[in-house]
């Protein structure tokens, strides 16, 4: 293979991905936890995209004669004080939680890669200053901002995922700044700048595909994490408030009659550990693949 | 090492005042008139318009900023909240010592099962102990605490009658809570013992050590534990910040009445001083416990209280 520096230089991505992506698919796959993670977490969240099609009742049909049934065959998860059906609410509740949690990553992660490439790749001030920032921030416990920020923005769906993505840039932009400072070094970083490159096309060609597999189990793990947040400030009466049937909402409302009808309580936190834990898994596993010291 | 701890704690001085100047800043972001908020919306605007001007609250931002750092630093007054009309140091001085038993006790649970676990784990890799372990680590960590202090209600308190569910009293009334709150840790403790005792145990001076014919216990405990410690401290470290957020959020499902379920109420009957107050005790909290976790590095790392001492000799 001609896989000179000029060659590099020239086309940097398809050399790389090829065998980078394909190591680490050809990995992921020896692992079967992770692999039934990430299925597990696609046919989540498609069930939970297709609720209108799938969900048996209106997740905000009120039905009073069927009141807190326990599950039977008609309701399957049971219904809840107000006889909405349980299985549909969790099923629509998906479509806020997962969803948040994809969002809110996607937002910290292009914020905090904007920054924490800026940090890594110009060094000096611009990084002291961006990272003395950063750990202001991260002075306050997660949980703390987000409650803080979730108050200055307001509840609902959008100002929660807006108060996550926040809370999570200073997390994003550290990983990618390590990352940079790791990959700043190489030769083809060097080989690009030698043939003139301009410092955006090297951090966006060049390093970011190279920073890639940290990124994705960094990412998996953080809708993870985000999820967990996002529904116990739904929880706490902050972020998406009922009757929208977030998860955490769910539970909220469910406590009250955790006494009388405790089935209420079971099935959206069930929702929560499961999708938790299929990302889990997935990150776990990309994270054994990627990691050349694991391999034993 | 006396002389490092002394700089640390003066290095959080900085950063506490940081903090305070984001919190504030965040909280005159707030859309909302304090001065309505206090009124009710029965007053006249005049009234409420006398209420901005006496409160200061027409005053630009820096000016407030910077009578709200005198009082905070200098005067040492909080204000009063805007709900109950109570000092607010009184408040956060019966409320503080809750929170902190809760996450210390809990953070005292997540090493104390965590660790064993871990190194159990290690020791056993691959096999069916290994395994188990490792699965269940995986499941505890993804259990949202606060569901689990729900299910945790429903079996002790609802159904077996052993533990109040609600309140403060005598150390059962910590039980639940502190157990809701360390699954989570235990988990993550154990899933980076393992990893970080795995990295140190194929060593040379482990197999050194097994070759000199020292035990299996002391070549653990003795020559791996000790070296495989540093990640397990930096994990401790930022697990901190998770618990004392989580305990937040415990605090309000068992009706502690410490500092988050004070800031919580705080956030919905938008009593920003409180808010306010909160975040940064809750910060100073925070952030002196990180310092404890550096000093415990220098504590375990030889090279790291090396390092320090050089430094002192120049």
């Amino acid at each position: 293979m001609a896989d000179t520096v000029y060659e590099r230089a020239k086309n940097p991505e398809k050399i790389k991905k090829d065998t980078e992506f394909r190591r680490v698919v050809k990995q992921l796959s020896y692992n079967k936890l992770a692999t039934f993670g990430i299925i597990l977490f696609v046919v989540l969240l498609v069930i939970c995209l297709m609720a209108p099609i799938i969900a048996p009742y209106d997740y905000q049909a009120i039905d009073l004669r069927n009141k807190s049934q326990t599950p039977n065959a008609e309701h399957l998860f049971g219904t809840d004080n107000l006889g909405r059906d349980i299985l549909s609410r969790v099923l629509y509740g998906g479509r806020y939680s997962i969803t948040m949690g994809i969002f809110s990553l996607m937002v910290s992660l292009v914020l905090g890669t904007i920054l924490g490439s800026i940090a890594g790749y110009f060094g000096d001030w611009v990084d002291n200053i961006i990272m003395r920032a950063l750990d202001i921030i991260q002075s306050l416990p997660g949980m703390l901002l987000t409650i803080v920020l979730s108050a200055v923005l307001g509840s609902g769906y959008i100002n929660t995922i807006l108060a996550l993505s926040i809370n999570g840039i200073p997390g994003e932009a550290r990983m990618l700044r390590g990352q940079i400072l790791k990959v700043r070094g190489n030769e083809y970083v060097e080989a690009a700048q030698a043939i003139n490159c301009s410092k955006t096309r090297i951090i966006t060609q060049h390093i970011l595909p190279n920073s890639f597999s940290p990124m994705i189990v960094q990412a998996s793990m953080g809708i993870a994490s985000r999820i967990m947040t996002a529904s116990s400030l739904s929880f706490i009466g902050l972020g998406v408030q009922p009757p929208a049937p977030e998860w955490g909402a769910m539970l909220s409302d469910a406590r009250v009659y955790i006494r009388e009808y405790p089935h209420m309580i079971l099935f959206p936190g069930i929702a929560i550990a499961l999708t938790v834990l299929s990302l889990n898994l997935f990150g776990d596993g990309l994270r054994d693949a990627l990691d050349p010291k694991l391999k034993r | 090492m006396l002389r490092y701890f002394i700089k640390r704690i003066l290095l959080l001085i900085p950063i506490i005042v940081a903090v305070t100047i984001v919190v504030f800043t965040l909280m005159y972001l707030v859309p909302g008139d304090p001065a309505e908020i206090l009124l009710s919306g029965t007053a006249t605007p005049e009234d409420v318009e006398l209420l901005r001007e006496t409160m200061g609250l027409n005053d630009p931002y820096f000016v407030r900023l910077g009578r709200f750092l005198s009082d905070t630093y200098i005067h040492f007054d909080f204000g009063t909240s805007y709900s109950t009309n109570q000092d607010i140091w009184t408040s956060i001085k019966d409320r503080l010592p809750r929170t902190m038993k809760l996450s210390l006790a809990t953070m005292a649970l997540s090493a104390l099962f965590g660790i064993p676990l871990g190194i159990y784990a290690a020791i056993k890799q691959g096999r069916l102990g290994d395994n188990i372990c490792m699965l269940l680590a995986l499941v505890g960590v993804s259990i949202p605490n606060f569901w689990l202090a729900l299910l945790l209600i429903l079996l002790f308190s609802v159904n077996l009658g052993w533990l109040p569910a609600l309140g403060i009293g005598g150390i059962k009334y910590y039980v639940l809570p502190a157990l809701s709150g360390c699954v989570g840790g235990i988990a993550t403790e154990a899933r980076q013992t393992r990893s970080s005792m795995l990295e140190v145990i194929r060593s040379d001076y482990i197999i050194t050590a097994r070759s000199k014919g020292v035990s299996e216990f002391d070549v653990i405990m003795k020559h791996a534990l000790k070296n495989a410690m540093i990640p397990i401290i930096t994990l401790i470290g930022s697990q901190f910040g998770f618990i004392v957020g989580g305990s937040m959020i415990t605090e309000t499902i068992f009706s502690i009445p410490g500092m988050g379920s004070f800031i919580i109420n705080g956030v919905n009957s938008r009593d920003y001083p409180v808010v306010q107050a909160g975040s940064i005790f809750i910060a100073a909290f925070f952030s002196f416990g990180m310092v404890l976790v550096d000093i415990l590095y220098a504590a375990v790392d030889p090279r790291i209280k090396a390092q320090y001492t050089k430094k002192k000799r120049r």
